[in-house]
């Protein structure tokens, strides 16, 4: 089953399956490594819960929930 | 002279390998139309100089911010006869999906993998020869940091640009790549400089490529209704990405051996313990408003660590009494932090030299001379008040360089973000406004880092209502007349309610304009969080050097000019005489002039026939806002003349000038003008948000994309006529000879700024339901 990125708790991994959205955030979405067949790995989110920290390819991104809504993935067990 | 141009991922290595390049030879300034930097400088140690351009980092040439719009113009128009790749070797991943981009381009690209020093460090090794095997161009590593093999990647990239090549692309799809052979061919038909990439583009649905190119559209829509991949459907932008990503993936596991096996396991270094700490949950806000307190404790605090009472116990003495220098490191108030040591330096030496100057001028001109007034008391001083400021300015742009030299400060974005979203600013945004509380100019050239134009404009334009440190002197001197004059027991109270008041208005100010002329939600928040690092010492004092020569050039040109400006209309009457007494002089009948326009603020036509020095005052403190209080003070005299019909009492007098702080002044023109309390606060609100000082509007103008810096200026002045009226008719409410009035204005003052919200949010729920 595919789970949002946004639903996602500290410490859990997916690998992307989708990247919905259009224009340029799907495309900056790409551009950063977010692209289907990624491992993500929730690192953290910031203190009011929002935005979120992941490990992509090797570094770290923060993203909003309302941008991580649109990757869609599938949870990888630890 | 040959190009180089240097391209590569934000936080790469790329502006210490720029510095360690260039040298002494680098120069800052903006690319045409934008105030995005550019930095230039040449390279020496070749058998011929070379131009160096670092180019703003990037992550694509996909245009996202203007600055990734910049690089992928530079490198396709201005046509650099090397293009040098910084891919930093700790993460690899994601670095080459830009390389496989630059490839794309008939320009000679030379790949240089910097910090290799760390990668070594940490017991992994690299080929490059496998590298530069898939990519098909020479691979070089290098350590910027450590400066080991730039000549040797110099070298590499001279070859290189000696022989032309043609753009190249990885994408291994056949029928994409029959697709993209097909628009390349029409791209060469029409004679495009640089086929291969556009074509590229165009197929990924470009922004910019599909705007210039549309005749070739059609191509690309038929090609999709009979292609389909079976994973991503007709989603080329999506098959595209990915392909890039498993090129880079699939060779880039060979061409490395790294000391752990997994990649995408979780290690933890120093960086993340560190990161552990600072972003934590409850400690992180803690932690951040900790460091903030310290920067500005550092920078302006006359009473360091609080020791005060130590200091007054013992009695302990200014350092170096009786010289010019007397209480530059610690007074009996305190131990003085390091930017008012510098401000204290350059202070005492400013008056020293002022001193010496008059002396010597009064020596040779004779007393009284109207040069030596010029000289001494207006254009040296003027100037100096300016120059005062640097290095507190510096002093304050040292800390927060180190703030974002060591990674800190995208963290501090993330922690705040979720608050300021509200606002429809990001996280970003508050380190330029909490800087405003320091000096505006620094806050505004931070801007920069803003990636939303309309999120940047926003944040300069209420930059001054975080009220400055030159705004403090307005508070303390009117503030402590009024408590004189009408009997209020707290200044502080008064002080207090300013500043928020200032925030407020931010607040307010920032919620009208993302819903009205400067719309748009919170820019999307994708970024990189970098490594914890410690900041360079050599990049941060570059970056120092930089901005002294831009403020110094600044306080030499436009606020010099306008000293002298003031100076000739507060000593010259009409007719072109000069005159003894200012209240004959030009700035006075100005003031005189414009008054009644201050009337609903309080400070205007109300006022006796002296009132015009409100105005003067708010006039001089355009130029700096110490000007204001100089101002009274310079204007006591006339003050005192006028209360006792002529005569002035030499006593009066003396106390007023013995008096730096100004309140003596102050109180003269209360009494004098006439002006009731709520109209002292009222011009104290007026001139903490009407437009800030020349220092401050000539950074703005650089900072603010052409055509938006002259609405900026009205924005101040509504701000401030709005502000401080609603401040006269609140306080008016008080006081039962107004109340009549008053009570009626300030109701519907607050009834319309109510249905001005009303009315915006409801349109735009309208808007995003119809949409």
């Amino acid at each position: 089953m595919l789970k949002r990125l946004d639903e996602f708790v500290i410490g859990e991994t997916g690998l992307i399956k989708k990247v919905e959205g259009e224009g340029r955030l799907r495309r900056r979405l790409f551009d950063m490594g977010v692209t289907p067949g990624a491992t993500v790995y929730l690192r953290k989110k910031a203190p009011l819960g929002d935005p979120i920290e992941v490990t992509i390819r090797g570094y770290e991104l923060t993203l909003r929930k309302s941008e991580a809504v649109l990757v869609l993935l599938e949870v990888e067990d630890r | 002279m040959k190009r180089f141009a240097l391209a590569g991922n934000p936080n790469c290595g790329k502006t210490t390998l720029f510095n360690n390049l260039t040298g002494s030879t680098a120069h800052v300034g903006n690319w045409p139309g934008v105030t995005v930097e550019k930095k230039d400088g040449v390279y020496k140690k070749l058998s011929e100089p070379i131009a160096i351009i670092d180019l703003p980092g990037i992550y694509s040439l996909s245009p996202y911010t203007s600055e990734e719009v910049i690089s992928r113009n530079y490198i396709l128009d201005e046509k650099p006869d090397c293009v040098i790749n910084i891919v930093d070797a700790t993460n690899l991943e994601r670095n080459l999906y830009l390389t496989t981009q630059l490839l794309e381009i008939d320009v000679p690209v030379v790949v240089a993998v910097n910090m290799m020093d760390v990668l070594e460090k940490a017991g992994d090794s690299l080929d490059e020869k496998i590298l530069e095997e898939k990519l098909g161009v020479p691979v070089v590593k290098i350590s910027a940091l450590e400066e080991s093999n730039l000549k040797e990647l110099m070298e590499v990239a001279f070859k290189a640009s000696q022989k032309s090549r043609q753009g190249d692309s990885i994408l291994y799809n056949k029928d994409l790549n029959h697709l993209i052979g097909d628009v390349t061919i029409a791209f060469k038909g029409k004679k495009v400089d640089n086929p291969l990439f556009h074509a590229i583009k165009l197929v990924e649905n470009d922004e910019i490529e599909t705007k210039m190119h549309e005749d070739l559209l059609p191509m690309v829509e038929d090609f999709k209704k009979t292609f389909k991949d079976e994973t991503f459907g007709d989603d080329i932008e999506a098959i595209i990405a990915d392909e890039r990503y498993n090129f880079i993936s699939k060779n880039f596991s060979k061409a490395i051996t790294k000391h752990e096996v997994e990649v995408n396991k979780v290690k933890e270094n120093k960086s993340d313990r560190i990161d552990k700490v600072l972003t934590h949950k409850i400690f992180g806000l803690i932690i951040f408003a900790a460091i903030l307190f310290l920067v500005f404790h550092f920078t302006f605090s006359e009473n360091l660590f609080f020791l005060k009472g130590v200091f007054e116990a013992n009695e302990v003495a200014p350092c170096f009494e009786g010289s010019i220098y007397e209480g530059l490191f610690w007074t009996d108030a305190g131990i003085n932090s390091p930017g008012v040591i510098l401000f204290n330096f350059f202070d005492m030496s400013f008056s020293g030299i002022i001193d010496a100057t008059s002396a010597a001028m009064e020596a040779g001109l004779g007393e009284g001379h109207w040069l030596t007034g010029f000289v001494c008391d207006d254009v040296l001083t003027g100037l100096f008040a300016i120059l005062g400021f640097l290095p507190q300015i510096l002093v304050l742009f040292l800390f927060f360089s180190i703030m974002e030299d060591t990674g800190y400060m995208a963290r501090v974005a993330f922690i705040l973000d979720r608050i300021f979203r509200k606002f429809g600013l990001s996280g970003r945004a508050f380190i330029p406004m909490i800087m405003g509380f320091g000096c505006s100019v620094p806050a505004m050239i931070n801007t920069r880092t803003l990636a939303d134009e309309n999120e940047k404009i926003s944040t300069i334009r209420v930059i001054p209502f975080f009220s400055c440190g030159a705004k403090l002197p307005i508070l303390v001197a009117i503030a402590g007349g009024v408590c004189e004059v009408f009997g209020f027991a707290h200044v502080d109270l008064i002080t207090y309610s300013m500043y928020v008041l200032g925030i407020v208005t931010a607040i307010v100010a920032v919620l009208l304009l993302r819903h009205t002329t400067l719309k748009g939600e919170a820019a999307p928040f994708i970024m990189e969080l970098p490594q914890y690092h410690w900041p360079q010492f050599k990049s941060l004092m570059i970056h120092l050097w930089d901005k002294t020569k831009h403020f110094v050039k600044k306080a030499f040109t436009i606020i010099l000019a306008s000293t002298i400006v003031i100076w000739f209309l507060s000593n010259f009457g009409w007719n072109w005489h000069m005159v003894d007494d200012m209240q004959d002089s030009i700035l006075a009948s100005i003031g005189m002039f414009i008054q009644p326009i201050f009337t609903p603020l309080g400070f205007g036509s109300q006022l006796t026939a002296i009132g015009w020095v409100f105005a003067v005052a708010a006039i001089t403190g355009l130029i700096a806002k110490e000007n204001v209080i100089a101002t009274f003070i310079t204007l006591g005299a006339v003050a005192v003349a006028y209360l006792n019909s002529g005569a002035v009492d030499p006593e009066i007098l003396a106390a007023i000038e013995a008096d730096e702080e100004g309140v003596s002044a102050t109180v003269q023109m209360i009494q004098a003008t006439g002006i009731t309390w709520q109209g002292c606060i009222s011009f104290i609100a007026f001139n903490m948000l009407t437009i800030p000082c020349f220092a401050a509007c000539a950074t703005a103008k650089g900072e603010l994309k052409k055509g938006t810096f002259k609405f900026t200026l009205a924005f101040w002045i509504i701000a401030s006529f709005l502000g401080a009226g609603f401040t006269y008719a609140f306080l008016s409410c008080f006081s039962l000879e107004t109340l009549a009035w008053a009570i009626p204005v300030t109701i519907a003052l607050v009834v319309a700024l109510v249905i001005t919200f009303i009315t915006i949010f409801r349109l735009e729920k309208k808007r995003t339901l119809g949409a």
